[in-house]
């Protein structure tokens, strides 16, 4: 299984996707320009948090715009894995892969500390070596990530649980049913505000989000072997 | 701005120059003995900002020679960039630290995020990839409006710059006093990580190598920003406004992409590469080309500029930010160029490496300046300051210290958790990504940060400290205990202390009174440098630190980088198991002058500090570094503002532990702040062989519980603190004076 | 060339932490008068004046650019005929 890491300009924990990837899961990953063109022979692509294009107009609203994004989105529509996190997860919202939109947090600040998380699907493909209902903690650190969405789709998406993390204890944003993860209808694409990159190595103190990444190979290796 | 330009003769008779900082005597030295003709507009504008106290230390150079700053380590001194500090693996370690006080007060916003810009800058004009940032914030007392919006604005601009780089900002400090409320301190560090052979240094030589200008266009932003920060603040000088830049991060980050690439990988292209920083195009080229004894010559109409109409002076004087400036060698321009545009920038050749040593600029087909490179940095006259004791010492010295009394510890030590200078700064650092690139092992609020260093078994501790108060009463034994106490911050999370940086915050030093603070305080700070074996490898000096005539305290920041040879051995501060041993290391005196126990009961800084006894504290600091070394520590945190009480109360804090002690103290001195002492948790089985490793250093008091209680049997009482409550007290204290209305 | 400004606010429904903010703010100055404030943000566009179709690259630079429809609307007013 192929990874591609996105860069966008702007774009800043490329690096620390790309080592929870290689260093840590030893996965086979590279890094993507947001000027390519094509995704040909990657299986996963990731867009990484940061402030692409300076987070200026919105949060990922111009970098819906890149070269990538169209392959990005045939990628996605054809069942292959997309992942997003903080940036990338509002990326993802403004490019229609996601349902919804990311807002200013309620506090009106930045705010980087780990949170409680509620592991509310573990039928997803990144989610399946979490148990049901499983509580986890992760880093957060964003300005916008009020999670939105008008009442049906909401519904919608409690409906289908496309709702795969929950913050638990307190709500850092403002996100409305406590919303931290969700997918598209179809599971494969999962866009989330906390960073599981952040979060796959006991000497930095937290190894919840390892499983995320070991979920989504081990589901890719399924995937290439029911091909075969 | 102003519109047309003075000739020759009337800058000599209308004197314009004054306004820029430029006196009349050193006019008359440049009329009379460098050019020996009337310098033009343009020219004594470059005078006036090159000879400024940010570009030229003309003030406080006798002072800084002072500083050791070389030793077996030091790749880079002072001078470029940044320093630069061996830490093996044909690695190395850059750090600098700057001030940005004056645009801080008067744009709190922009001038703590240009400040973040500007250091940034300078580490990676050396080769290096910022890997962390730091800052030292002091502020008024949180009891106005202005300084609430202060905090504030200054906390976001700093988080808003930094996370926007993707450079975790990961420790820091934060003090509140009344001093500081008219003119508030911004100093910010970055420390960057590099390979020794990317080594780069701020050079434009070799004949016909092209100086190539990146990143931001050029404004009217920040003109005589470097004299602006040389210059004494008043509520009257209005008009200094224009004189704030405005940062973009998303630039930055480009730019510093772009750079690296430059730099790590194409470093056959580069001869030079230099920040544009203080007095912009003007110092970054003449330095470079001073450097190298080269002459230089700049086609002014080729520097990309946003605003139209700009003059030479403009164009020359102008701090906008985001700006690099390159040498290259001749005939890798387009390679260059290629290699900017790929992340979106502009690469513009605006001048050449000439013969002899002329600085000569040309705009609009006129040559606007011809002089001397060395005239503009070699040839400032130094002052001669005049130095007199302080009364207030002077005094001092004569009467008694006052002696603190403790009625009820408990209450004291709940009381001092919630003073803002102790307090905890979470509500602030949590605002900052401290994680970002994954490698922050140690963040915002332990004695110093810790960055492991990927790929090898190393990491790297950093702190920021400066404590005013102490220099305020002694200038030489508060330096000595600046520099102590970042040693200690670093040794208490298992590094040992290679170099520092320094920011040095003082009022006018016209003032006799100001520079004696100043020059004591070097003495004092280089001479613990000498005996810790740190040498400063860069820094500023930050004068004029006033507000309507009064000074703030002189605050000497010191940031320190240490190394830790095996990840295995960073030390936490905060104790880690019940029935760990606890050990106080280093003597208790009778320490109460300047600490936040006099603050707290009389409201005031006053008395004589007693004497420090560098060698022993350093002696005890390695035997302690030792005993970690070799695995024997648990936990270590350092003794600092208020004393042992506090120190182990935050031990705890973020733990389910408590702690139970009998010491020899009085309930006085468990408040008192003498240097260089830790707490240390150890393991039972570990007890003889740490005793062994201290020699005498360090005394059992007692064991960590279970409990979320603090007690302490000290002569004549019990201090027995309920730590959940005070925890809690600790953690509101801030939020709830900066939400109180005034 | 024709002036246009084009002014992006939040849908009703969506809660504004800065709109409030703000009001407190305003209310702590003591004009207790004003109800409510509200965040937007506008933009100004120079168009070609030989662009005949203004209206449409407004409505078109703003649905795909300028406006988030999740939570955003927007208005705009021709602001001049240079």
């Amino acid at each position: 299984m192929k990874i591609a890491v996105v860069v966008f300009p702007g774009s800043n924990c490329d690096v620390d996707l790309y080592e929870a990837l290689h260093t840590v899961c030893h996965a086979d990953v590279e890094y993507v320009s947001h000027k390519q063109k094509n995704l040909t022979g990657f299986d996963a692509v990731m867009l990484p948090g940061g402030f692409s294009y300076g987070d200026y107009l919105r949060s990922g609203a111009i970098a819906r715009f890149s070269n990538i994004m169209p392959a990005i989105v045939e990628f996605a529509n054809e069942g292959k894995f997309v992942f997003g996190t903080c940036n990338g997860f509002q990326i993802l919202t403004e490019a229609g892969l996601l349902p919804g939109a990311l807002k200013k947090n309620n506090s009106l600040k930045f705010v980087c500390k780990e949170i409680e998380l509620k592991v509310t699907n573990n039928q997803t493909p990144f989610t399946t070596q979490y148990k049901m209902g499983e509580h986890i903690n992760l880093p957060i650190a964003h300005a916008d990530g009020s999670y939105y969405a008008e009442k049906e789709v909401l519904e919608e998406l409690e409906k289908n649980g496309q709702v795969v993390f929950r913050y638990m204890n307190e709500n850092p944003n403002g996100s409305l049913n406590d919303i931290a993860g969700i997918t598209n209808k179809k599971g494969n694409v999962l866009g989330m505000m906390p960073h599981p990159e952040r979060a796959v190595e006991a000497l930095l103190g937290n190894e919840d989000g390892l499983r995320l990444f070991k979920s989504l190979l081990a589901n890719g290796k399924k995937k290439e072997e029911a091909a075969r | 701005m102003i519109a047309t330009e003075m000739s020759p003769q009337e800058i000599k008779s209308k004197k314009p120059y004054l306004e820029w900082g430029l006196s009349e005597k050193e006019y008359n030295y440049i009329c009379e003995k460098l050019l020996k003709r009337l310098p033009n507009y343009t020219e004594t504008g470059l005078f006036a900002v090159m000879w400024s106290e940010h570009c030229s230390y003309k003030k406080s150079k006798p002072v800084l020679r002072e500083f050791p700053n070389k030793n077996e380590r030091v790749l880079q001194g002072p001078g470029e960039g940044a320093g630069i500090v061996d830490i093996g693996d044909g690695q190395a370690v850059v750090f600098k630290a700057e001030s940005h006080n004056h645009p801080s007060a008067v744009e709190p916003y922009e001038g703590a995020a240009t400040g973040v810009g500007g250091i940034i800058r300078d580490i990676f004009s050396m080769g290096a990839r910022p890997i962390a940032a730091l800052d030292s914030l002091h502020f008024g007392e949180i009891n106005q409006a202005r300084t609430k919006y202060l905090i504030n604005e200054v906390v976001a601009g700093i988080g808003g710059y930094g996370n926007c780089m993707g450079i975790p900002t990961v420790g820091g400090e934060m003090t509140f006093d009344e001093c500081y409320t008219g003119n508030p301190l911004v100093n910010a560090m970055c420390v960057g990580l590099m390979e020794q052979k990317d080594m780069q240094v701020g050079r434009a030589q070799g004949l016909g190598n092209a100086v190539m200008y990146v990143g931001a266009k050029t404004g009217r932003d920040g003109i005589h920003g470097a004299t602006f920060a040389s210059a004494d603040f008043s509520d009257e000088k209005e008009t200094q406004r224009s004189a704030v830049q405005v940062g973009d991060p998303f630039m930055e980050k480009l730019l510093m992409e772009a750079c690296l690439e430059l730099t790590n990988k194409h470093a056959d292209w580069l001869v030079g590469i230099q920040d544009m920083g203080a007095a912009g195009l003007a110092s970054s080229s003449c330095e470079m080309a001073s450097k190298a004894g080269s002459g230089l010559e700049l086609t002014l109409d080729n520097v990309p500029q946003r605003e139209p109409e700009m003059s030479a002076y403009e164009i020359m004087l102008s701090e906008s930010q985001e700006r690099m400036l390159l040498c290259i060698r001749a005939g890798f321009e387009e390679k260059v160029k290629k290699l900017f545009e790929n992340y979106g920038l502009e690469a513009v050749v605006i001048g050449r490496v000439v013969k002899g040593h002329q600085y000569l600029l040309k705009h609009k087909n006129s040559i606007v300046a011809d002089i001397p490179v060395s005239s503009l940095t070699d040839d400032v006259l130094e002052e001669e300051s005049q130095e007199k004791m302080p009364e207030r010492i002077l005094q001092a010295g004569k009467v008694k210290n006052w002696i603190p009394q403790v009625s009820d510890a408990t209450e004291i030590l709940e009381k001092m958790l919630q003073q803002p200078t102790i307090a905890s700064k979470r509500m602030f650092t949590q605002t900052y990504d401290s994680q970002v690139r994954t490698n922050t092992v140690v963040g915002p609020g332990s004695d110093a940060a810790v960055l492991r260093v990927r790929g090898t078994k190393k990491a790297l501790a950093m702190t920021t400290d400066g404590n005013g108060r102490f220099v305020y009463l002694d200038p030489k034994i508060g330096g000595k205990i600046a520099v102590l106490e970042a040693a200690s911050n670093l040794v208490a999370s298992g590094a040992l202390p290679l170099a520092l940086t320094d920011c040095l915050n003082y009022g006018d030093p016209n003032d006799p009174e100001i520079y004696w603070e100043l020059h004591e305080s070097v003495l004092g700070m280089a001479a613990a440098c000498r005996v810790l074996n740190t040498p400063v490898i860069s820094g500023n000096v930050s004068l004029y630190n006033e507000n309507n005539g009064e000074a703030i305290y002189p605050t000497p920041m010191v940031g320190m980088v240490g190394l830790v040879k095996n990840i295995k051995h960073i030390i936490s501060s905060f104790v880690q198991h019940q029935g760990d041993l606890v050990f106080i290391v280093g003597d208790t005196e009778q320490d109460f002058a300047g600490s936040e126990l006099q603050k707290m009961i009389t409201g005031q800084i006053k008395g004589h500090l007693n004497q420090i006894n560098l060698e022993k504290i350093s002696l005890r600091m390695m035997r302690l570094l030792k005993a970690m070394e070799k695995g024997l520590v648990v936990s270590a945190h350092d003794l600092s503002e208020g004393g042992l009480a506090v120190a182990l109360a935050e031990t705890t804090f973020g733990t389910k532990h408590g702690i139970n002690l009998k010491i020899n103290l009085s309930s006085e001195e468990l408040f008192s702040e003498t240097a260089g002492r830790f707490i240390v948790t150890v393991t039972p089985e570990n007890q003889k062989q740490f005793l062994n490793e201290m020699q005498g250093e360090a005394t059992y008091a007692g064991k960590v519980t279970n409990d979320k209680k603090l007690i302490v049997a000290y002569n004549g009482g019990q201090l027995d603190l309920d730590l959940q409550k005070a925890e809690g007290l600790w953690e509101e204290a801030i939020p709830c004076l900066m939400k109180s209305k005034d | 060339m024709i002036n246009v400004r084009i002014f992006v606010t939040y849908k009703e429904s969506v809660f504004d932490p800065q709109g409030e903010t703000i009001t407190e703010a305003i209310h702590s100055l003591g004009h207790d008068e004003v109800k409510q404030v509200h965040v937007g943000k506008f933009f100004d566009v120079q168009v070609d004046s030989s662009n005949k179709t203004v209206e449409k690259t407004i409505a078109e630079i703003s649905e795909q650019l300028l406006v988030n429809f999740n939570l955003e609307t927007y208005r705009y007013e021709i602001m001049e005929e240079a």
